[in-house]
């Protein structure tokens, strides 16, 4: 392996790593926020003890997204040091913003939230959990403002006498079409995943019959919030479809092993094909849907790898610029058979209980705890589609990879850097499970025990 | 002023703004089980710290962010050439920021006494090496043409820059002390104070050492003034700690760090890295900037938004402002 390899893998492990905690935190901000609100309004006390139940669990997760997302940050200056040189003076503007508009808050205010209890006015206390969960959706835009940007770059301009990219239209690069359609698709997809924890841990106990009335009512938020952002999920997944085939026709040529460009061209189900991707073997296919995935039209034409290739070798000179077909055709359809199948849960569910009814059977909380990774593995898979199929770029059609990592760092060095990441996260992935599990098996907490600070001029000594 | 000179002082003020903050967080961390006798102990001391730490580390994040935005090649060469010590401080902050979350969750001692250790050390590391990354950044590195650095791990441990380590460290440490005595009351308060007197005649030496040795090698006549003041700040947060003025006491440390790193930032203008192989190939803030057009929206960006952080973080500190005490959660 050489320094290209490895910095890709530590930047495949780290993010994948990262976003498990990241579209947990931004939903169950916003759901914790709601629950909080439901108390404020009616308080009832059901809705105090289901904010602070899953704010315990939401703060766990919370501490794991922040202090993996400092490696973010670093990480692009310390291997990808020419993509940094290249590509700063736009990529930088939106990074640097989602520190100053987005970290600040959410941390400051998640402190005086957590803090802040016995001490802030009960509104004012609502308002620090609303300002913190707001942090959290801004940080995503922006995020996702700077990753668009390397989809599809907008905005910009190719500087001769320095050879890099320079920012001409920060508007451009904020309004750009593919952030617009990908910050809900990621929105709604953080959406279902802190709704299939809810589902989750409330069907832990309905199992066991423990507090049925607080969790039933979690329940039904979550299957509500799950199926509304399914369907949130797949409209959004279903424009950015036909955007990606304008904006990257490579990607959704990969996305479905088309090889030859086709009118109309027809979806496949299953294909099978040499491993190195390079030909079709063998598939089943569904005639012309593709075509209206794609264009939106059911006869519309969709280009294949092999005549982008050709294209490409033209337009950018020899090389290959097709991705990984294999790792792009099978992400794309778990990430959509994930997100399906949670969804179709959730309809399952919500019938379950109707009308104030609680499920007896045990299979369904089974399913129900064991959906919970789904969202997760629709995530992980959705954005090593979306990384992967870009390849062999990092700005699409401008800045290729193998141009983009550090030239002064050795082999060594990031051999030393993934193996410590490595260990360190998979340690703290045990360590969070167990503590997750610990505080969902404790249940919520009884409100009638004496609080340990009465003091209202005291901190809460919550640590 | 030039746009490159705004964002040259702003990057300088968000790493004054993270060493004065995290500065005493890192201190308290350090100084935990120095300090902490028993678990009470230890619980106040994180919490005098806890409403306030994640959003002091926002500081470093957004000082990183405001880099490779407005000085890119800046970015791209101090990171990519600091390589293993930003891993080690990576590392140090990933264990010490879930430390905090992670230790209470479970009631056992030793549990609490590995969180403890961890907190301990993810503070000790960064509190050092910021300093050694510091004193490297100021006295220049082997950087070639491309702006590549070409040295290694050894380059920058030399003994100037681990000098820098000792400062940053001691600095810290005193600054926690001084913080715990003004946030905390009884033994802890007490210990603090006495700690705060018994290291500051050390920390007072180091730091003049550091800085002298820095005027020496890369001063100039205005730096002469804030390292006067700097050596002013600290001496008078000392006399202030004996007089037990705990405020004044916080107050002069803080001073202290905001001209040292003042005086570090001067030292360094118009580079942003001097390299030590050809003065030729240093980065400067000309050289290693963003066009006039980002560093416009970014101007707008940060003269809109740093006030209103300011005010709202502000606030916190407010907010927090009562000491910590046993009675609470010794029952």
């Amino acid at each position: 392996m050489n320094v290209l390899d490895l910095s890709r893998w530590q930047f495949g492990i780290t993010t994948v790593y990262h976003f498990i905690f990241v579209p947990l935190t931004i939903g169950m901000a916003l759901l914790v926020a709601s629950m909080q609100t439901a108390w404020h309004i009616s308080g009832n006390e059901t809705y105090l003890r289901m904010t602070k139940f899953f704010g315990k669990l939401f703060l766990i997760n919370f501490a794991m997204g922040v202090v993996t997302g400092i490696v973010q940050e670093f990480q692009f200056g310390m291997n990808w040091s020419d993509y940094s040189r290249f590509v700063g003076d736009v990529f930088g503007a939106p990074l640097a913003m989602e520190g100053l508009l987005a970290f600040f808050l959410e941390s400051t205010f998640l402190g005086l939230w957590i803090f802040g209890w016995n001490h802030l006015s009960p509104r004012l206390h609502l308002a620090t959990i609303w300002l913190a969960a707001i942090g959290t959706t801004l940080s995503a835009y922006f995020i996702l403002a700077a990753n668009s940007w390397m989809q599809h770059p907008v905005g910009y301009r190719i500087n001769p006498e320095t050879n890099r990219a320079e920012l001409t239209d920060i508007w451009a690069v904020l309004t750009n079409s593919t952030t617009l359609v990908t910050f809900p698709h990621v929105l709604f997809g953080a959406f279902i995943t802190a709704a299939g924890f809810l589902i989750g841990v409330s069907a832990w106990h309905l199992a066991r019959g423990r507090e049925v009335p607080l969790f039933r009512k979690a329940m039904r938020i979550g299957l509500a919030v799950s199926l509304a952002s399914g369907i949130a999920v797949a409209a959004t997944g279903d424009i950015q479809a036909r955007l990606m085939t304008e904006q990257q026709p490579m990607k959704m040529a990969a996305a479905e092993a088309l090889y030859e460009t086709s009118a109309p061209a027809s979806f496949s189900l299953f294909t099978l094909g040499t491993p190195d991707g390079g030909e079709e073997l063998w598939s089943l296919r569904v005639p012309n849907v593709l075509s209206f995935m794609a264009t939106g039209d059911l006869n519309g034409s969709v280009e294949g790898i092999n005549d982008l290739q050709k294209e490409y070798t033209a337009k950018y000179g020899p090389g290959d610029y097709r991705p990984s077909v294999p790792v792009t055709y099978w992400t794309f359809r778990l990430m959509i058979g994930f997100g399906a199948l949670a969804s179709l849960l959730a309809l399952v569910g919500l019938w379950l209980t109707r009308k104030g009814r609680t499920p007896g059977s045990r299979w369904f909380y089974r399913a129900a705890l064991a959906a919970m990774a789904l969202p997760f593995l629709a995530n992980a898979a959705g954005w090593i589609f979306t990384e992967m199929g870009r390849q062999p770029w990092t700005v699409y059609g401008v800045l290729r990879t193998a141009a983009s990592v550090s030239p002064g760092v050795d082999v060594a060095t990031v051999a030393i850097s993934l193996a410590a990441f490595t260990v360190v996260y998979a340690v703290l992935a045990g360590i969070t499970a167990v503590i997750m599990a610990r505080h969902v098996k404790a249940g919520p907490p009884d409100l009638t025990a004496p609080k340990e600070a009465a003091d209202p001029t005291i901190p809460a000594l919550t640590y | 002023m030039e746009l490159t000179t705004v964002w040259f002082v702003l990057i300088g003020v968000l790493w004054t703004g993270y060493f004065v903050l995290e500065g005493f967080d890192f201190g308290v961390g350090v100084l935990l089980p120095i300090l902490g006798r028993d678990d009470t102990d230890r619980r106040i001391m994180i919490n005098a710290i806890g409403p306030v730490w994640d959003g002091n580390e926002v500081w470093l994040l957004v000082a990183g962010g405001a880099t490779f935005a407005a000085f890119p090649e800046w970015y791209a060469t101090l990171f990519s050439g600091f390589y293993l010590p930003l891993l080690l401080i990576l590392i140090a902050l990933i264990v010490r920021g879930v430390a905090f979350e992670f230790r209470g969750k479970h009631d056992s001692d030793r549990w609490r006494r590995g969180w403890d250790r961890a907190i301990f050390w993810g503070s000790l590391l960064p509190a050092f090496l910021w300093g050694v990354a510091f004193g490297n950044i100021v006295a220049g590195v082997p950087i070639d043409a491309q702006h590549i650095y070409t040295g290694n791990l050894f380059t920058l441990l030399n003994p100037y820059a681990l000098l820098g380590g000792l400062v940053t460290l001691g600095l810290f440490l005193l600054h926690g002390a001084v913080f715990l005595s003004l946030k905390t009351d009884g033994d802890v308060r007490t210990r603090a104070r006495a700690l705060a007197l018994r290291i500051s005649p050390a920390v007072v030496a180091v730091a003049a050492a550091f800085l002298v040795i820095t005027q020496i090698m890369h001063g100039k006549p205005l730096t002469w003034v804030t390292t006067a003041l700097a050596a002013g700040a600290l001496i008078g947060g000392v006399v202030a700690a004996v007089r037990g003025r705990e405020g004044w006491a916080f107050t002069g440390t803080a001073v202290t760090i905001v001209l040292a790193t003042a005086t570090l930032f001067l030292d360094l203008w118009p580079n942003v890295m001097p390299s030590s192989t050809s003065p030729l190939y240093s980065l400067t803030v000309t050289n290693a900037a963003s066009s006039p057009y980002t560093l416009t929206v970014m101007t707008w960006v940060a003269a809109i938004f740093t006030p209103v952080v300011l005010g709202y973080q502000a606030w916190t500190y407010w907010v927090f402002r009562k000491r910590l005490t046993r009675t609470p959660i010794a029952q």
